[in-house]
């Protein structure tokens, strides 16, 4: 491992982004905007670390001053242990004690890996920056998003793996300094075998705007007013628990405590009660809109907006109106 | 093949969630606790394990003795053995801290834990394990064959799946899909009256550190009333999620 000519004194903190096909996630503004304010407040560095990114540029427009990048055909796909060990060489290289993690999935997966390496404190779900710096106390979420707890780290070094659209994107126009970065890869000891991504379709965990759909719409065929409500909004579509279990629907798109969680910025449920359960798995969506005939389903309190009327009626009465609207 | 699965004690799903104690320390009273979902589901693929290619399974718990009736339902249901490591589990790097503890000294050639319990969310204990132990690792593991000494796992990721596989042994975190809701097993009374003979070990504490601690609990806000639109004026909605919440 070996570092030109990158010379960092002070204690930094790094922000990993990720990346796919050469270009930044669209996750990563989001953690380079929360990791320059996290700077700010140490009074230290930002370094924004890259894994085969082409064009960085991008990332300046929210302070990403420093950025250390890595270019290697091996690390194209990912593998826990190996991205986990980089991501340590470049902390330790950094002088990082702080370390900003996104809430994906193979970030979470990742992220004890990584804790392990540099004996770091790992909080996940973290929706602010600290309250304060000694101790290091910092707001997640915990019952699956039925509560807030402020949690400390005790740790010197310190890992924080932040929830979906908790902080947003703040603008910082800096310049940015690129650095090569070349670490020591160790073996794989996994294998992927293939890998099936559902191709042409927005993943509930990129999606600004999800469309749900519960038993209400009373069978898989019905699911086309879902689907093109969601193509409307540029959405992903997701479903109640009761769906997929009957088969409905995938398992992949279930929501809810024991499925996946959804941080959109907008949440439609349609013909979906909201049981307890449902309800915690979708909470930190800002905006969630029910679409029900029951007025006293139990999703009415926990929503934003409603209305009360036949999904069959309403959903393609709206998809019209959007498409009218949005053109 | 000897499987260890670890059991989080949770409360249940459907639970109101209180705290006390100047909003400390979660409120237990009244809360029925359950399997933690994410490791019941590990737990009776490990069954089929057991019925099908012999295996044993052990299952692991750290808590106090209030956990034990969470431990008998494992047992209840067909595992073979319950291990208490008898303290609090103060956070992830702990609880992850005693469990390797004990597997250095007792060796599995799988263990299935959870993706991640639904209290406190950590998402952390298999892959702090795994590193600890440098052992292979994979979460939101959906699928899990094993054949000979080789797993193969399918793993969800954003947006899809990916098969993987690789050698034992092997720690997972488990989720729906490793077995279906259907699958799971409601303990009979045959396999009630086993468990009451199975071991259940209570063993001391390693006294392992924790990084991280809990200081303080918040409910959400409660919200404002749900806005109605009626389905005559769909205009009103849009107007809404447009100039109101700006989220179109």
């Amino acid at each position: 491992m070996k570092l030109k000519s990158y010379k960092i004194i002070k204690m930094s903190v790094l922000a990993y982004v990720e990346s796919f096909k050469g270009k930044v996630k669209k996750n990563a503004f989001e953690i380079v905007s929360y990791s320059s304010e996290l700077a700010k407040k140490l009074d230290t560095d930002l370094v924004t670390l890259v894994l085969n990114v082409n064009d960085t540029s991008e990332l300046n427009k929210y302070g990403a001053s420093k950025i250390l990048k890595v270019t290697n055909p091996n690390l194209d796909s990912f593998d826990a242990k190996l991205f986990a060990n980089v991501i340590a060489q470049a902390a330790k290289t950094t002088n990082s004690n702080h370390i900003v993690l996104s809430s994906s999935l193979n970030t979470k997966y990742m992220a004890p890996l990584l804790s392990i390496e540099l004996d770091a404190g790992y909080l996940s779900n973290v929706v602010e920056l600290p309250s304060s710096l000694s101790p290091f106390t910092i707001k997640r979420t915990s019952f699956t998003n039925k509560a807030f707890c402020d949690s400390t780290i005790d740790s010197e070094v310190k890992i924080i793996g932040l929830s979906s659209n908790a902080f947003g994107l703040l603008e910082n126009n800096t310049e940015g300094l690129v650095e090569d970065f070349n670490p020591s890869l160790i073996e794989k000891k996994i294998t992927i075998n293939s890998t099936e991504k559902v191709s042409g379709k927005i993943s509930i965990a990129d999606a600004d705007i999800v469309v749900s759909g519960g038993r209400g719409l009373k069978g898989p065929e019905n699911w086309n007013i879902i689907e093109e409500l969601a193509e409307t909004l540029g959405a992903a579509t997701a479903c109640s628990k009761p769906v997929s279990d009957m088969g409905w629907r995938p398992h992949s798109e279930h929501v809810g405590q024991t499925g996946k969680p959804v941080a959109a910025n907008l949440y439609i449920a349609i013909g979906i009660s909201g049981a307890i359960q449902h309800l915690a798995g979708i909470n930190s969506s800002k905006i969630k809109v029910v679409i029900n005939n029951d007025p006293e389903a139990p999703f009415f309190k926990a929503a934003d907006y409603g209305v009360v009327g036949d999904a069959f009626d309403v959903v393609p009465r709206l998809t019209k109106k959007l498409k009218a609207f949005k053109a | 093949m000897k499987i260890l699965v670890c059991i989080s004690h949770v409360p249940d799903t459907t639970s109101k969630i209180n705290f006390t104690e100047g909003d400390t320390v979660f409120d237990s009273q009244g809360v029925q606790y359950v399997i933690n979902p994410n490791d019941e589901f590990g737990l009776t693929r490990a069954m089929w394990f057991k019925e099908k290619q012999n295996a044993t399974i052990d299952v692991i718990n750290v808590g106090k003795s209030n956990t034990e009736p969470t431990l008998r339902k494992t047992l209840a249901i067909g595992a073979d053995k319950a291990i208490r490591i008898d303290s609090e589990p103060i956070d992830g790097s702990f609880v992850a801290r005693e469990i390797a503890e004990y597997i250095k000294s007792n060796n599995y050639d799988l263990i299935i834990a959870g993706r991640e319990s639904i209290d406190y969310n950590g998402a952390m204990v298999p892959g702090l394990i795994a590193g600890l132990l440098q052992i292979n690792f994979v979460t939101n593991c959906s699928k899990l064959e094993i054949d000979n000494n080789t797993a193969t796992i399918e793993r969800e990721i954003d947006g899809g799946k990916e098969i993987l596989s690789c050698e034992l042994p092997l720690i997972i975190g488990g989720q729906k899909g490793l077995v279906e809701e259907s699958d799971l097993r409601i303990p009979n009374m045959r396999g009630i009256m086993q468990a009451r003979q199975k071991p259940l070990e209570v063993i001391p504490s390693s006294n392992s550190s924790s990084k991280t601690k809990s200081i303080k609990f918040y409910k959400p806000v409660p919200r404002e009333e749900v806005k109605l639109v009626s389905p005559d004026n769909l205009d009103q909605l849009i107007d809404l999620l447009y100039n109101e919440a700006k989220v179109l």
